[in-house]
């Protein structure tokens, strides 16, 4: 091991001499306690380094140690269900090895090396094989196949498989590669965070990722393989939409980072994910899930490192031919640790004191989204979805981490105090929220949930459009003033807004909608329109009495109905015409 | 921090090499074997001693911190003197009852403190997976909190104030009366002062004093003519006292941190001082993670009996909830309580604006055995009613209140009354959760039921007429 001595230490950085052959990103010891850190700049024989843990009692003549490699996450069965901080150490091991407090220098592997996996071959002897070629299989959790590939650049025929019970360190197979070389493949391979896994080829997102909530499956889709943002000031909830897509993505395997966040929320996440049940599979949620945990008061530069630790944990399964939903909450957080390091860096700065290479940064990272043809012979199809909550200052949208994303995603949700102030959950704006993948979903729609169903979600946005502009007049002169038409449209509008787009995350019930329900909900209140729209032009009734109806009390409920219970919507929408002409008394 | 001896014997020798002080910093130079975050005596030429701080180390180099202020400091004669440590704080059962300074020195004229154990103010971060979720109600006796915004044990609930507006009034009744229901739990306030007023630091004391409630509680008090930067240890002592009791002598600690608004100041200044890029507002891009440091350390640990319930409370700048400093603290704060000036015009105490005020953990704080079944109906059912006797008001200064029906007229006047009944208490008034929850009662009994949607039929039933 390469060593060098350090000469200054300011907070996470420290820069040591000695370190001529080090490359850039390689990972580092620092100090006799051995503390992580990685190489980010280098100036002849000096190296910087943002060291992942606390610096306190570090001086200069302390030494650093060069391991000649850079910061890798192990890849293997046992990420599911795993609980890491943003280096990949597991936080139950570290409580195991420190106490409820985390303590410095510790060091433990990603994946557990005791513990054994049935493995079952997928390829015999003398069966020829590429990179990314699935060679065997362990069943990791009763959702999950953990699919046991060639690691990317090697190729060649098998020489020895076995199947059995083994730990991740082992060797499960052997292959001879066309110079004659032979390799031992291991459940378990490494790859660099910073460098993106590879795959064949990248497509164009084209099914929707359903998530149950109604406002982002009818409004404003995500595609899987797609990117999407939520910037929203504090108190708006942003973390309750981020949990809810952790939970309610019919996605494979979920990947959730706090990044840099509150470690209540974690702890809430921890103690409800193995209790809650998956929607499509009944079991608990955590059976699909890998959580990346670096609280807010956790060292900064491993806050930096746990989006990427995340992604290249997410890409590695989705290489296996799943599909992947990855939630960072919160990339501010991520952005704002780029800051700080910069600022220690004395770089010069750009755009409210971030580094100028943010939005490279940021754009790179959403980059690494998409629906793409695996590595393989099998061409299997992966789907990697990102969704980055933003936290900008104060709410303001004109924050650089904003702009920088809105600038590479492709759905934007945006979140308003305002509405959460009413109360209003979630609180997506649904004048000023966009989904570009709306028109490329629109055949899937057509074809898999309903013919006019895109048609329908077209008028429902256009009459939410038509009531913000009437909201302006009636501020001036009041609702009795407006057509009986217009009154009609207000009521529907908010039919809209108060019994579909408002839907209860805490609800036992409401907090998931499949998308069949959503279109037999949305049917409803625009057939509602219609009837009502065709009575007060035919037999001159009010709106006014219109509304004494049990029918809106009826289509306020509809959101309660299990999934089991949906005839009951029909049954409503069946009724409508009679049920709206029956007196009330 | 570990230093071999021979090392530490030499380093505490006195060391005269001060080249550049500048603001609160100081810049002393070839010293070798110095380390990061290590703590500094500093010693003047009248012989006083004074504290400070690593913060760069270069080579021969050193950046200090100066937690008392470096006028009087001269560059040929001061001597400093490396100690080989952070700071440290002495901790024991005693300090219950005592006043301190900001950095942790009993200015009650009573005796030191005899430590049980000493501690790095600084701390280390609770490990997410060691955490157990707040899920306890906690009675303030203030109906504003526990009916509406209520708080739980290891729940981080900031106040924003303004300036002018009774904050510290209701700090000190929330310390005073503060309680966890159930038998055998032993409470303890840490209440930390940061560049409070003289006035102020005597109403605080007189007022603990007075009331007894002194006896299980610790003060920290840094006055406004006390040196800025001791205000940056401030908070971390009082954390580090409160870890101490909860997590050591089990018990449920209330931290009470005032006004997180002069310690950013304080925190700006050092980094203005240091030549940093400046971020919002001048202040350094690390405020956030600064102030979550202090932050997160409230909360509770599984299999630990303790917790640490935070309740920082900062004043706004103009009023203003963009300003960095209450921005960055809701980012990290289980929610916020905010004080409104107009209630406080209207001679309405605690002057608490419930609508844009919201506690995250309620939820898991109230209901059946925890207070009680119907409270978060009567929540939901106050709530929405003020929202809409507060849409009412507004509409009737445009219509005028003949305008309204008669149903609006009832929640015209149901908003005034909440304020002036429900919000509006008396400071010395302690009223128990039941008694917060009856008064909700008491005031839905004014609608017709059929207004009340928000309530199951079957609590109507129970608590509405009994109420009315």
């Amino acid at each position: 091991m390469k060593s060098g001595r350090i000469v200054k230490v300011s907070g996470p950085l420290v820069v040591a001499e000695g370190m001529l052959g080090t490359k850039m990103y390689d990972v580092v010891y620092v100090g006799e306690m051995k503390l992580l850190g990685e190489v980010i700049e280098l100036k002849g024989d000096r190296a910087f380094i943002q060291v992942y843990e606390d610096t306190h009692g570090l001086g200069p003549g302390d030494p650093v140690f060069g391991t000649g490699y850079p910061l890798m996450v192990e890849l293997g069965p046992g990420l599911i269900e795993s609980f890491f901080d943003g280096i990949q150490r597991p936080l139950d091991k570290i409580k195991i090895l420190s106490g409820d407090f985390i303590s410095r220098g510790i060091h433990v592997p990603g994946l557990p090396r005791d513990k054994k996996w049935f493995f079952v071959p997928r390829v015999k002897i003398g069966d020829e094989v590429v990179e990314g070629d699935v060679i065997g299989e362990v069943e990791e959790t009763p959702l999950v196949k953990h699919r046991i590939m060639v690691p990317p650049g090697i190729g060649g025929v098998i020489v020895e498989i076995k199947e059995g019970v083994f730990t991740i360190d082992e060797t499960v197979a052997r292959l001879r590669d066309s110079e004659g070389q032979v390799h031992e493949l291991r459940m378990m391979q490494k790859w660099p965070v910073r460098v993106p896994r590879p795959y064949k080829e990248k497509f164009l997102p084209e099914v929707p990722m359903f998530t149950g909530q109604r406002v982002i499956d009818a409004f404003f889709p995500i595609a899987k393989g797609g990117t999407a943002c939520v910037p929203g000031p504090f108190g708006s909830g942003k973390t309750v939409i981020q949990h809810q897509l952790a939970k309610w993505s019919e996605a494979n395997i979920v990947v959730y980072i706090g990044c840099g966040e509150r470690g209540n929320e974690m702890t809430d996440v921890l103690i409800e994910f193995p209790e809650l049940k998956d929607p499509y599979s009944g079991e608990p949620l955590m059976k699909r899930t890998v959580l990346i945990a670096n609280t807010s008061n956790m060292p900064v530069a491993a806050r930096e490192a746990s989006i990427y630790t995340g992604i290249t944990i997410a890409e590695y399964f989705r290489d296996m031919g799943y599909s992947v939903a990855l939630m960072a909450d919160s990339t501010s957080r991520w952005a704002e640790a780029m800051r700080e390091i910069s600022g220690r860096l004395e770089e010069m700065p750009g755009e409210e004191g971030y580094p100028a290479y943010l939005a490279t940064r940021v754009a790179s990272f959403y980059e690494r989204a998409g629906r793409v043809k695996c590595l393989g012979k099998d061409d299997r199809e992966g789907t990697l979805s990102v969704i980055g909550a933003v936290s900008p200052p104060g709410g303001d949208l004109s924050d650089p981490v904003v702009q920088s994303t809105l600038r590479v995603v492709k759905v934007f949700w945006s979140l308003e105090d305002k509405l959460a102030y009413r109360r209003h959950f979630p609180a997506i704006n649904w004048l000023t929220s966009y989904s570009l993948y709306r028109e490329d979903l629109r055949p899937y729609y057509e074809k898999n949930v309903s013919p006019d169903f895109y048609e329908m979600i077209l008028e429902s946005m256009k009459i939410l459009e038509k009531e913000a502009e009437l909201e302006e007049i009636v501020r001036l002169v009041g609702a009795e003033a407006l057509s009986q038409e217009d009154q009609l449209l207000l009521e529907i509008a908010r039919s809209i807004r108060e019994d579909f787009l408002h839907q209860n995350a805490f609800h036992e019930v409401d907090t998931f909608a499949s998308i069949k329900k959503q279109y037999l909900m949305m049917k409803a209140i625009l057939k509602l329109y219609d009837v009502c729209k065709e009575i007060i032009t035919k037999e001159e009734v009010t709106v006014k009495e219109l509304r004494k109806s049990t029918i809106w009390e009826k289509i306020a409920r509809m959101k309660y109905f299990a999934e089991s219970d949906l005839h009951e919507i029909e049954k409503i929408i069946k009724e409508m015409d009679h049920e709206i002409r029956q007196p009330v008394n | 921090m570990k230093l071999d001896s021979q090392l530490i014997r030499k380093r505490l020798s006195k060391f005269t090499a001060v080249s550049n002080i500048s603001g609160p910093l100081m810049l002393v130079e070839g010293i070798s074997g110095v380390k990061y975050g290590e703590l500094v005596e500093i010693e003047l030429v009248s012989g006083e001693i004074r504290k400070g701080e690593v913060l760069q180390v270069e080579e021969d180099k050193v950046l200090l911190q100066v937690f008392e202020g470096t006028s009087g400091i001269d560059i040929p004669k001061t001597a400093v003197r490396f100690l080989a440590r952070g700071l440290e704080i002495n901790l024991s059962m005693d300090m219950l009852g005592r006043v301190f300074d900001g950095l942790g020195r009993p200015i009650d004229k009573g005796p030191d403190v005899v430590p049980e154990e000493r501690a790095d103010i600084n701390g280390a971060p609770i490990n997410p997976y060691a955490r157990d979720y707040p899920n306890e109600f906690i009675q303030t006796g203030i109906s504003a909190i526990d009916g509406l915004n209520t708080l739980v044990r290891g729940q981080k609930l900031p106040i924003f104030s303004g300036s002018g507006l009774p904050h510290n009034r209701l700090a000190t009744q929330i310390a005073r009366q503060s309680e966890v229901r159930g038998e055998g739990e032993s409470f303890a306030v840490v209440f930390a002062a940061m560049g409070i007023t003289f006035e102020e630091a005597e109403y605080f004391i007189q007022s603990f004093r007075d009331t007894g409630a002194i006896e299980r509680s610790v003060l920290f008090i840094n006055l406004a003519d006390d040196p800025a930067i001791e205000r940056i240890a401030t908070p971390r002592v009082a954390l580090t006292t409160a870890e101490f009791l909860a997590f050591k002598k089990d018990m449920h600690v209330l931290v009470i941190l005032t006004d997180m608004t002069n310690y950013c100041e304080a925190l700006r200044e050092i980094s203005a001082a240091r030549k940093e890029v400046p971020g919002r507002r001048g202040y350094p891009g690390y405020l956030y993670t600064d102030l979550s440091t202090i932050y997160e350390r409230a909360g509770r640990i599984k299999e630990k009996k303790g917790s640490i319930t935070l309740i920082p409370i900062l004043t706004m700048p103009e009023d203003d909830k963009t300003h960095p400093i209450p921005d960055l603290t809701g980012y990290i704060t289980e929610g916020q309580i905010i004080l409104s000036r107009a209630l406080h015009r209207k001679k309405i105490y605690p002057p608490i604006d419930v609508l844009p005020s919201l506690s995250r953990l309620k939820d898991k704080g109230i209901g059946k055995g925890k207070t009680r079944e119907d409270h978060s109906d009567v929540f939901n059912q106050l709530f929405a009613c003020y929202a809409r006797g507060k849409e009412v008001q507004e509409l009737a200064v445009i219509l005028g209140e003949g305008a309204l029906s008669e149903v609006d007229k009832i929640y015209f006047k149901f908003a005034d009354l909440f304020e002036d009944r429900y919000v509006g208490q008396g400071e010395f008034e302690d009223r128990s959760i039941e008694e917060t929850l009856d008064l909700g009662w008491e005031l839905l009994s004014m609608f017709p039921t059929s207004e009340l949607k928000r309530v199951r039929p079957q609590f109507i039933e129970k608590y509405l007429k009994k109420a009315s």
